[in-house]
């Protein structure tokens, strides 16, 4: 036992040093983005966003810290019980919550405000690792099946209900862990062909034309193969179901979505039908990592960000700052330092000897590359905005201390992979 | 199972890290629009005018300045929730023309641009302007730019200064070195377009940061690009102010022209053109509609009559007659003629009178004989081919004073008068044989010679020098260096010897102390003179007066023309007369004179 508390030996620096790097990165840029030249402000003003980043930075070092002290068995013997605590949190959120720019998701603490839907994270990862990592599950099981996806579905609804819909997207990553864990890629395949179906009917100004392709493949495929009936019947089935699919998505986008969310969608499809309107975000965003050129225009000499051009510059489009003060440069660096990262997490996930931990270990992973894909894809114009933070760089003390727990967790777990095998 | 699942993640990760950076590859370092994009979000370009230079008199006198005017201009873009209402009633427009406002503005299609500032309401008062200062901020969008605009201290002088007004498209289009923009001012004429260049300064640039809400946030990249405006060169004019607004008094009511210069420079003292304008109609707000006013004026005050009118020169003209006639030898200062006034008329009690005697009784007789010999001096027999030959020596000779062409004076629009060439009669005898009988009224000045006010002038400051000018000019320093124009610099020698001169200016004294031009004579200098009657039926004769003093180490040189004004014994000459005891003792001791020409009731 005593050996848990004295581990730096055995935990892994690489990531410990990736992590640091970049959440003092995102502290210096945090400082760039709210930089007032006139003002005269230091890093450490607490007025500032910066100054109040350094304090969550130094409560997450103390985060950290303790997630090391802590027996590795807490985290799977109570992984339910986090999870329901949370799950429980979240429920009472649009009741007592408080409504920050138009999200209902904080619970207020004093002036002091936490938004449990960044900690549903980690304990779901928890519980998705303890479900999997449980005797006798089996994945090709359709009710182990569906009970993983119960586990993600909970929160996901919870947090929809605070009309938090990126934050809720989050989860859906979960389900590259399940393909990891062995579920069949048949749901992924289905997921992509929909999300590019959903995005082609978008791009396409008249579903008429995207008819007339389904059908145009749909002869090809006929054509080109056996002519069987059961194989006709098959594919015109098939047909008919993308019709049905791309009349609701049309439907669903003009009908169901909420206003801001159907802009969103339009302005990644053409942000320039509209600049200073719903496509401001996105056109504001490109122009700013795009002013930087290659090498950027110099720590605290960005225009763009500092000036808000670009909306939620501490937040959300932290990485804009990046782009315009760091140029490609500076964005090759911090990319690669992502990527190193969630490399490296695989890497320490594949190497755990049980279910549970490398279980965990990809739910780590998918929501680092979740979180990473989505939001640089949206300042770049890749991606809609989806409001959610950039792990470690985005100002913010709930985000910055869930992406940590999320990670220490699995230093902690990685430290002790040793232990796993003389336990069992 | 799950074999290479493992890789498929590791692939995804890398895949996505390398498909965010080509793009950003593509918007950081290859597409340029993000760049320009992000400064026109953030850089507010300023244009800063400068001063346009002043003109001074040639005694450091101040005639033309700036004074501060302010345009109203607008970023579209930057407008916000504006206030229609609450923006009429502030700039004092209806809603109509602020609607029209708009639509004049989108209607411009190419100039237009929605995040460069736009000339919307121009020359806005001083007073407006202290009033708007403060509630500009209500309006987002708009800004004032302050620019100057030209001032006058007098009321003279208006020909020969300019005035200056916005570019026309039709110069920006010529405008090849882009160095104006629409809504520049440019001198249009006078002075003002002539020494444009070096009146104009330059332009400065300041780029400012500003927000989103377009609140300035200091100066971009610490004010390396900015650029101070460079304000205009400064002119001294040669014009002797008091002498300038002393002769426009004397000539108002009057059609003509008077023109003074130092001989010894070519420094033009005065250039008086009557009737004139008030320069400060055509500067500020009213320049447009008092410039409809002043051009359609049937009394053409635009027309600067020193340097565009081109009349007959008359019986001045027998000085140089004489002149080029000693130069040939056809005639020696002891000549006499007797007075035939069979061919041409004369007047005055003379009968038979050598050189100096017919240039004082201006005997038209003696001159037309006087072109004879020199037209015809036998050096071809066919007598038509030797008037040929004697025109052209002629001309060469009457070509070396400055006639028959421009000379170069630093205003635009010189006409360049007439001398007649034996290919001028060619033409106008349809290339039939023409001789001397048939062009002999050139001798006295009228007939086919053309000449302007400048020119005449320039003619009796050449006579003064004996036998040079320098280009007349109004401008005797530029700027800091305080130089002229290089051409100005340069003496013009006339193809007569320098001696002949004497007899001229002895001539020009008897003119004033006992001929013609006595209603010039001053006391305490000596003034040399010749009148000039141009014949203009069948209005009344045009009067002309041409005149230097003092005879020794001339100071100024003076031509006058009346038009319409009867003798050049009457008001050319007392006006000569005025001028010059003006400029040479600073006051007038005649006043019955002045009466007399300020009433301008010459004819009888």
């Amino acid at each position: 036992m005593r050996k848990d508390y004295d581990i730096s030996g055995s935990i892994d620096w690489t990531t410990v040093m990736i992590y640091l790097a970049l959440v003092v990165l995102g502290w210096a840029n945090v400082y760039a983005s709210v930089y007032d030249g006139s003002a005269n402000q230091s890093i450490f003003d607490l007025s500032l966003s910066s100054g109040r980043q350094l304090l969550f930075i130094v409560a997450s070092l103390v985060i950290a810290m303790a997630i090391t002290i802590v027996d590795m068995r807490f985290y799977e013997t109570f992984a339910y019980v986090l999870y329901g605590i949370l799950m429980f949190a979240l429920l009472l959120v649009p009741i007592i919550g408080k409504e920050v720019g138009g999200n209902k998701s904080w619970i207020g603490i004093g002036s002091f405000g936490l938004q449990p839907s960044e900690f549903a994270k980690f304990v779901t990862a928890l519980a998705v690792g303890k479900y999997i990592g449980s005797v006798g599950f089996r994945m090709d099981n359709l009710r182990n099946q569906l009970m993983l996806f119960v586990i993600i579905g909970v929160p996901m609804g919870l947090i929809c209900l605070q009309r938090d819909f990126g934050t809720a997207l989050v989860f859906a990553s979960f389900i590259l862990v399940f393909f990891r864990e062995g579920m069949s890629p048949f749901l992924i395949l289905t997921g992509l062909s929909a999300a590019a179906i959903f995005v082609l009917t978008l791009l396409v100004p008249n579903p008429i034309y995207l008819y007339i392709g389904i059908g145009v493949i749909l002869i090809g495929l006929i054509l080109y193969g056996r002519k069987k009936l059961k194989r006709i019947v098959a594919l015109t089935a098939g047909a008919l179901i993308l019709v049905g699919v791309i009349k609701s998505v049309d439907y669903v986008v003009t009908h169901v979505l909420p206003r801001h969310h159907q802009q969103r969608l339009k302005a990644l499809i053409n942000p320039d039908s509209d600049p200073l309107g719903y496509g401001w975000n996105v056109t504001q965003s490109k122009i700013a990592i795009g002013s930087g050129g290659f090498i950027g225009k110099g720590f605290l000499n960005g225009t763009q960000t500092k000036f808000d051009f670009v909306p939620e510059q501490s937040t959300d489009f932290i990485f804009c700052t990046i782009g315009e003060e760091h140029g490609w440069i500076g964005s090759l660096v911090v990319i690669s330092l992502f990527v190193g990262l969630l490399l490296r997490i695989l890497f320490l996930a594949e190497r755990q000897k049980n279910r549970f931990a490398r279980a965990y270990g990809y739910g780590v992973a998918c929501i680092f590359f979740f979180h990473f894909a989505v939001n640089i894809g949206m300042t770049v114009g890749l991606f809609p905005v989806i409001g959610i933070p950039l792990p470690f760089f985005s100002y913010g003390g709930s985000a910055l201390w869930a992406f940590t727990i999320l990670l220490f967790i699995l230093l902690k777990l990685d430290a002790h992979r040793g232990q796993v095998l003389q336990r069992i | 199972m799950n074999e290479g699942r493992k890789e498929i993640f590791q692939l995804v990760f890398v895949l996505v890290g390398f498909i965010f950076l080509v793009k950003l590859f593509f918007i950081q370092v290859i597409d340029d629009r993000y760049a320009e994009l992000a400064d026109s979000n953030s850089v507010l370009r300023q244009i800063e005018y400068p001063f346009r230079g002043l003109i001074k008199d040639r005694h450091g006198k101040l005639i033309v300045y700036n004074t501060p005017e302010y345009d109203l201009e607008v970023i579209v873009k930057d407008i916000k929730n504006l206030d229609s209402a609450k923006f009429c009633s502030v700039f004092q427009i209806t809603r109509e023309e602020l609607r029209k406002k708009f639509k004049e503005l989108k209607a411009k299609k190419k100039e237009y641009s929605p995040v460069k500032p736009m000339l919307f309401i121009d020359q806005l008062s001083n007073e407006d302007f202290a009033k708007l200062q403060d509630r500009m901020d209500e309006f987002p969008g708009f800004l004032i730019q302050a620019r100057t605009t030209r001032a006058y201290t007098t009321n003279a002088l208006a020909n020969a200064l300019g005035y200056v007004s916005e570019i026309s498209k039709e110069e920006l289009k010529r405008d090849a070195s882009k160095t104006y923009k629409q809504g520049d001012y440019i001198g249009q004429s006078g002075i003002e377009a002539f020494y444009e260049e070096q009146l104009r300064g330059k332009r400065g640039l300041r780029f400012k940061l500003r927000d989103v809400k377009g609140i300035e946030k200091g100066s971009f990249k610490n004010g390396e690009y900015d650029t101070l405006s460079v304000p205009g060169q400064d002119l001294i004019s040669s014009i002797d102010l008091d002498l300038q607004m002393y002769g426009e008094k004397l000539m108002k009511g009057k059609a003509g022209s008077i023109v003074c210069i130092e001989p010894a420079t070519g420094e033009i003292l005065s250039l008086v053109s009557g009737p004139s304008y008030d320069p400060n109609l055509l500067t500020g707000k009213n320049y447009s509609s008092n410039f409809k006013l002043i051009s359609t004026d049937s009394m053409k005050p635009l027309f600067n009559r020193p340097l565009m009118a081109q009349y007959r020169p008359g019986s001045i003209f027998k000085i140089v007659q004489a002149m080029t006639a000693l130069q040939e030898g056809v005639i020696t200062p002891d000549t006499r003629i007797r007075c035939d006034r069979s061919i041409i008329d004369c007047h005055g009690p003379h009968s038979f009178e050598d050189l100096r005697g017919a240039i004082t009784n201006s005997c038209n007789p003696y001159f037309h004989n006087v072109l004879r010999r020199m037209l015809n001096q036998g050096k071809a027999n066919d007598p038509f081919k030797d008037t040929r030959i004697g025109l052209a020596t002629w001309d060469k000779h009457i070509n070396s004073f400055g006639f028959g062409k421009r000379l170069g004076i630093d205003l635009p629009n010189e006409k360049d008068g007439l001398i007649p060439t034996p290919e001028y009669y060619d033409r106008a005898y349809n290339n039939k044989p023409w001789k001397f009988s048939n062009i002999y009224s050139i001798a006295i000045g009228e007939g086919e010679n053309l000449v302007v006010p400048l020119q005449m002038a320039n003619f009796v400051s050449t006579v003064a020098n004996r036998g040079f000018y320098y280009t007349p000019h109004l401008i005797k320093a530029i700027g800091k260096e305080g130089v002229p124009l290089p051409q100005f610099k340069e003496r013009h020698y006339t193809t007569i010897d320098s001696s002949y001169f004497r007899v001229a200016v002895d001539a020009m004294q008897r003119v004033v102390e006992a001929g013609t031009g006595r209603n010039a004579w001053l006391p305490d200098v000596i003034v040399c003179g010749k009148t000039g009657t141009v014949q203009n039926e069948p209005l009344p004769s045009h009067s002309v007066f041409i005149a230097f003093a003092p005879r020794d180490n001339p100071k100024i040189a003076v031509s006058v023309y009346v038009e319409n004004a009867g003798q050049g014994a009457m008001a050319a000459a007392m006006i000569a007369s005025l001028m010059i005891e003006k400029y040479l003792f600073g006051n007038t001791r005649r006043p019955y004179v002045e009466d007399f020409v300020m009433a301008g009731k010459f004819q009888f």
